[in-house]
Formats: structure tokens, sequence, C-alpha cells
């Protein structure tokens, strides 16, 4: 695995494709709160498509903090039933997180459209997956949601495939609105520009800084979606 | 505690409540944010012996005057400036005392952008996520201070002040930071151009400082690929595809979407944030 410095205040992992990211960000955030000490001095852990980058205050020794994250991702093969780490709060989700959507987006019929579905196909293919929340970035409160699994029972129903962003982003997302982009699907926690297919809208709240914690997922969190039409 | 807040009467370009900010909270969309120039922030806390966590406001470009609500100590480190009470001219880096009643203005700094005005007991506001950071980009935090605001101030610390004065350097003329390779740096057709003399941009601001004067190329089979995004810290160096790099400040986003080919020793971060439009930045080898 690669470890690139950044400074002297950072590192930035390649475990390779995202499973692995968010495998190693679930350890390392476990082995944190365990008070593993060769985390001690991490201060920020964000996991992204194909990296994950630790940061800690100057003065760090940044050499013992890579030599530790490369134990970590050198350990038992993220994914093997056999784990113990696997039970991390990232990853062994729990529950999915029920958003509740109004399938009424500007963008549903261009969608189905490009997915040579119907609307309502669309609308089954968005509620019939498991959504796993990956990591965020773009907004407080903000997480690309990737498909975690389809249909119940797995593999069954209509699927989405790749969709891409608006040719013209909108200037204004409203809170709330649902979009889909390439395979990843997300609610706005905020209103904000936005190039991404808006398929619907919920009133869940996202982001609220006077709630603990602020945000309503997490990298690793599960989510459905649920049609209301109210 | 109202009696004793500061009624603020002007801003300037821009006047924000600062600390040292949001560690923790970049997987959730949240940086860290904080005092532009962490460094001036310590300093004034220091010499009122605030704990370093205390809040301060951070005035750009001057412009800032604010009615004291009751007898207090200040102190104003950062971008050297001429700051008066009441008209006559007080002391930098130093903790000065200050009447209530009368009126606290900070100039035009001489060198520097961002002059740090610190009072004992700290700026008071409610604090969001555990900071009273403003953090432009992300929208979390107290909003930019505007006329009219009243600001509360915190409980003075038990600790007395016991430094006169604090010698400090004056920002430099030509600001020189200490670069060491990003882990993008090989997307550059000429790596080595990096490590040169820029220019600042107009638009620079918190997020970022942006550097004009060259463009930075590709490598041939680099020029159409796009980088999934991945984190950067305070201090990366962003090359857009249109080859003019930003330097990641205090509200940085907490992922960027363009190749990282250098990163600024942390305590020069500190020195960029001080660096004006127009002014030379030269990128010296860590």
């Amino acid at each position: 695995m690669r470890v690139h410095r950044l400074g002297d205040v950072g590192i930035l992992a390649e475990p390779g494709d995202l499973d692995r990211v968010l495998a190693l960000d679930a350890l390392v955030r476990a082995r944190r709160e365990a008070g593993d000490p060769g985390l001690v001095d991490v201060v920020d852990v964000v996991p992204a498509a194909r990296t994950l980058m630790l940061s800690a205050d100057a003065g760090a020794d940044l050499s013992a903090l890579a030599a530790s994250v490369r134990a970590l991702a050198a350990g038992p093969e993220p994914g093997a039933a056999s784990d113990p780490e696997r039970s991390g709060p990232g990853h062994d989700a729990g529950e999915p997180v029920r958003i509740e959507v109004r399938y009424d987006g500007d963008d549903l019929e261009d969608v189905a459209r490009l997915a040579g579905l119907e609307p309502a196909q669309v609308v089954a293919a968005h509620t019939g997956t498991t959504w796993r929340a990956a990591f965020g970035g773009f907004a407080p409160g903000f997480f690309y949601l990737m498909p975690h699994e389809h249909g119940d029972p797995p593999g069954d129903g209509p699927t989405l495939p790749s969709l891409p962003r608006r040719d013209e982003p909108r200037t204004k997302v409203p809170a709330g609105a649902v979009g889909l982009a390439g395979e990843f699907s997300a609610v706005y926690p905020r209103a904000s520009p936005g190039g991404w297919q808006l398929i619907g809208r919920t009133d869940a709240v996202m982001w609220d800084v006077d709630r603990d914690p602020p945000a309503l997922l997490a990298p690793g969190a599960l989510v459905r979606f649920v049609e209301v039409t109210s | 505690m109202s009696a004793a807040g500061w009624t603020v009467r002007a801003t300037g370009p821009r006047a924000l409540v600062q600390d040292l900010g949001r560690p923790g909270l970049a997987h959730l969309g949240v940086g860290r944010s904080g005092a532009a120039d962490r460094r001036a922030h310590r300093l004034g806390q220091r010499l009122l012996r605030n704990d370093e966590t205390a809040a301060s406001i951070e005035v750009t470009f001057g412009g800032f005057e604010a009615e004291v609500g009751a007898d207090v100590l200040v102190a104003v480190t950062g971008a050297p400036a001429v700051v008066t009470v009441d008209g006559a001219p007080v002391g930098y880096a130093a903790p000065v005392r200050v009447p209530a009643g009368s009126v606290l203005a900070v100039g035009v700094p001489e060198r520097g952008l961002r002059t740090y005005v610190s009072v004992r007991g700290g700026f008071a506001v409610d604090p969001v996520l555990g900071s009273r950071a403003t953090d432009l980009l992300s929208g979390v935090g107290p909003p930019p201070l505007a006329e009219g605001d009243v600001l509360p101030i915190g409980a003075a610390p038990t600790d007395f002040p016991y430094l006169d004065v604090a010698p400090v350097p004056a920002p430099p003329d030509d600001v020189v930071l200490r670069v060491a390779p990003g882990p993008r740096l090989d997307w550059l057709a000429d790596p080595g151009e990096l490590w040169t003399e820029w220019t600042v941009s107009g638009r620079s601001d918190r997020v970022g400082l942006r550097l004009e004067g060259r463009t930075l190329r590709r490598v041939a089979e680099r020029e159409r690929d796009e980088l999934p995004s991945e984190g950067v810290v305070r201090g990366s160096i962003q090359v857009p595809p249109g080859g003019e790099p930003v330097l990641f400040l205090a509200d940085h986003p907490v992922t960027g979407g363009y190749p990282v080919a250098g990163v600024v020793l942390d305590a020069d971060t500190d020195l960029a944030a001080q660096a004006r439009p127009g002014q030379r930045v030269r990128l010296v080898r860590a």
C-alpha cells in the first residue's frame, strides 16, 4: 500500500478500492477509540474514493503513524468473516437509516430515459437498494452513497446504471433534494449549487449543528430510501 | 454580561471571530477552520494569559471599530497596524488597558493582511460544534461580524499577564514558504516548476491563496485524467486544470478533486495567511 506524506501534518494512504478504504477507515476509527498508542496523534480521518487521509498536529511522528496504518491495512483481509475488527462502528453499521422521499424530482423523467426504465422503476430501484454512506466532502452532512445491496431479496428488481451529471449544473438545489450522479446517490443537506440529477425530496434533516451527532449519516452508515406520497 | 460586551461599529472588508477551530469533524464535511494566522492568534491569548482556545477577532485589512463595554485588557497581534483607543495610538503585541466606553479602531496594516484583536477573557459568542471559529466555506460558526453586533466577553482567567511586550518580527517583504513534495507531484510535466516565485492573486481568501505568474502543465498522459477527490490539509497546494496553483488556508475544503503537487510546512501556512494580493511568494524545497 502506498502511503504519501502531506508535508508535516498528514499522510495519505492508498488502500486501493473503496471497499478497502472503508475497511481501513473503520479499523482506524475503532483502534483510535480503543486508545491505540500508534494513533494518538491523529486529528482527522478522511475517507475518499481511493484514499484514506490521516492528519496530525505538526511535530507528530508521521513515519510511525504510516507504519501503524500499514500494519492495520496488512491485518486480516478486509471482509473476512473471522475478522474481529469488522465490528468497528463505521463498518458494522447496524440497521439502515430510513429516509422518506417524495419522488417528484425535476430530473426523474430524464433519469428514467437515460436508464431505459419507467419512472416508477427508477423509484423501485432507488428504494429497493440498500445504500452505504461511503464518504463526505462536499458540504457538512453530505455523503456519497454507494449501492450496498440491490433488491429484497438481494438481486431482485431493477437497478440503476451509472448516470451522467446534468450538462448545466443548477445554481440552486434545495435542501433535502435527493440526487443521482455516476453510481452514487446523495441528499443535499442544505441549499447549494449542484449538478446531480434530482429525483425527489426529503424532509429528513441531514445536518443540524444543534444535534449530537450533527450529521444524520457517517462513513459506513447504511441507508434505505422509503417512498412517501404526501 | 452584555454591559461588558463590545459593540461593533465598523468591520472593514471583513472581521471574523476566530479561535483554533474544530478538529476531528472532517469526515462529516466540516474542516478545522480557525485563525488564518494561528501564531498571531496564540500570541494574543498568551499576552493576556487567556487559554489559547479563547476567541479573537480576525480583522482583514483594517477598518474594524468597536465600542468597549467595560475596562479590559486588549492585545493586538498579526499584521501590524495603527490601533487607536479614542484616537490615541496604543502599543502592538502588548497588553493594553482599554477603558469602558472608549472606541478601539484598527487601521489598515502597513504589512501583512490579518490583524488579531484579543481581549482578556476572550470573545464569548456561542460556540458551534465546540468552536467559535467562523468557517466561510462550510458556513459553520458565527456569521461574519456586522455593524451593531454585540460581542460578549468571557470571564477573565485567574492568571495575570506578565509580559509587557512580545518581540515579534514584522511580516517580511518577501514571503518564503517551505514546500514538501505532494502526493500527486508526478502529475506535473515539470515538477520542479512548482518551487519558484509566484504572485498572490486578488482572488485569494481564507479558503486558499491563489498563485499567479505561470501555469503548471500536466504530463501528457494525465491531461484528461480526473483525480477522484481525496483528503487535503491546510497547506496543500492543489493544481487545477488551468495550471495556477491554490494553496489551501484555514477554510479549505476537506477533500479536493485536483492533484496536490506540494504541501507547505505547517508553520509556514501562518506566513502564507499574511501574504497580500500582488505580493511575491517564493516556494522553496522543504
